[in-house]
């Protein structure tokens, strides 16, 4: 069961510090589901997506198995104010042959970011900056996204944008977990792990 | 894409120090101050200065080193770098060697090179320039290897500067004794190819382990 899953949780507890956040859970992602992880401020939604992305291995215990590679878009985005908005995608990503400045620049295009491309990142307000890492979706192709609050700092235009990125991820066949407060707005059937906060177990909702 | 991750992270650092030259000029300048401010000090008789120099060359470069080391992986960690390299499938280890490097070619070359210039401003007898070039270049590049790991373990720790100094001092001493000790035999004629052969494998030594120390003490940081 759990080597069929990209990612499986079996009696998982959440630890920070000397606080439990959550315990007992139980959770399977397969292929092509979408995920929202609901909670309080608090309530571990953060922590449990650090863990799943592998930062946090001391915080948890129980088995969590992850059998998938996955791109990982925590609260911090890594994005540089010194470099440009090219030149925080290429280093971002590697200069190989993958990554050609034409395709850069489409990826920027689709976030919205077209006239912004040799724009340094300190000149852009912190929602352009995030469009910046937003942009990494349309140039990694991974089976697996973990978003941490994808939608912070982002305008109407830019949540359009990740809504329909999302989709097509999952249409492809692909997985999306994501921590947000405010649900997406999706043609697509999604579940919510809700999670109540102060140590108690999860629930599917 | 692990192949390619210690060329990303040294052209980033490279291209981020010259965005933000001050990051470079700072331990040499450090470097420069305090070497014009040793005369001030222990008077203007060269003999006296002559005698120090070596010492006093090497623990400037020393207090130099530890200066930088600090902000090694600062912003790194606040903006989110270092998460999305200990996510990414880059090789840790070769990223790690990708910072000692860079940091070595931002702070230790540079001191190497200049080192004869200094010298001079401390009357260091003309024997030494080569040896404190040398011993400062190979000895420069272990004081970067071991800033990495302080810095590493301490990059998310509030106000984590003193403890820094204090990780990285014990660590950095025999250096110092070494580098010193090279530049004092030149000058007294005597044969340095045994120490600095010392220096240099203790160099290739540090470019082997610590990447390792470095990578696990970023995986820990990020925990905090």
């Amino acid at each position: 069961m759990l080597e069929s899953c990209l990612l499986s949780c079996k009696d998982v507890a959440v630890i920070r510090g000397a606080r439990c956040l959550l315990s007992s859970l139980d959770w399977h992602l397969h292929g092509g589901e979408l995920w929202q992880i609901q909670g309080d401020n608090g309530a571990g939604k953060t922590s449990l997506l650090r863990a799943l992305a592998g930062l946090a291995p001391q915080s948890i215990e129980g088995q969590l198995v992850v059998n998938s590679e996955f791109l990982f878009l925590g609260h911090k985005t890594g994005v540089k104010g010194d470099f440009t908005a090219l030149e925080n995608l290429k280093l971002q990503l590697g200069d190989g042959a993958h990554y050609q400045t034409d395709r850069l620049r489409d990826a920027l295009r689709q976030v919205g970011l077209a006239d912004y491309a040799d724009e340094f990142a300190y000149r852009m307000s912190a929602g352009q900056q995030r469009r910046i890492a937003l942009a990494r979706l349309f140039l990694v192709d991974m089976p697996l996204w973990l978003l941490d609050e994808p939608l912070t700092a982002i305008d109407v235009d830019g949540v359009a944008l990740i809504e329909a990125c999302i989709e097509d991820q999952v249409r492809r066949g692909g997985s999306v977990v994501y921590t947000s407060h405010q649900p997406l707005k999706l043609d697509l059937s999604s579940r919510t792990l809700y999670l109540p906060g102060k140590g108690q177990s999860p629930h599917v909702a | 894409m692990s192949h390619s991750v210690f060329g990303k992270i040294l052209v980033r650092q490279l291209l981020l120090a010259y965005r933000r030259p001050a990051a470079v000029l700072n331990p040499l300048f450090f470097f420069g101050v305090v070497v014009l401010l040793m005369p001030l000090g222990l008077g203007p008789k060269q003999t006296v200065l002559a005698e120090f120099a070596p010492g006093l060359l090497w623990i400037t470069a020393l207090l130099a080193a530890l200066l930088s080391a600090e902000m090694l992986f600062r912003s790194d960690y606040d903006d989110g770098g270092l998460e999305q390299l200990v996510v990414s499938d880059d090789s840790l280890y070769l990223a790690s060697l990708g910072y000692i490097v860079a940091h070595w070619c931002l702070t230790g070359l540079p001191l190497a090179l200049f080192s004869p210039v200094f010298g001079q401003l401390l009357a260091l007898p003309a024997e030494g320039y080569l040896a404190l070039a040398t011993s400062l270049a190979l000895g420069t590049f272990v004081l970067s290897a071991f800033g990495c790991v302080g810095a590493s373990l301490t990059v998310a720790l509030r106000r984590g500067g003193m403890l820094l100094s204090l990780l990285l001092l014990p660590l950095e001493v025999p250096v110092l004794i070494l580098g010193a000790g090279v530049v004092e035999r030149a000058i007294n004629g005597m044969p340095i190819d045994s120490l600095l052969s010392i220096l240099a494998g203790l160099a290739l030594l540090a470019a082997a382990l610590t990447p390792v120390a470095i990578g696990t003490s970023i995986k820990i940081s990020l925990e905090v």
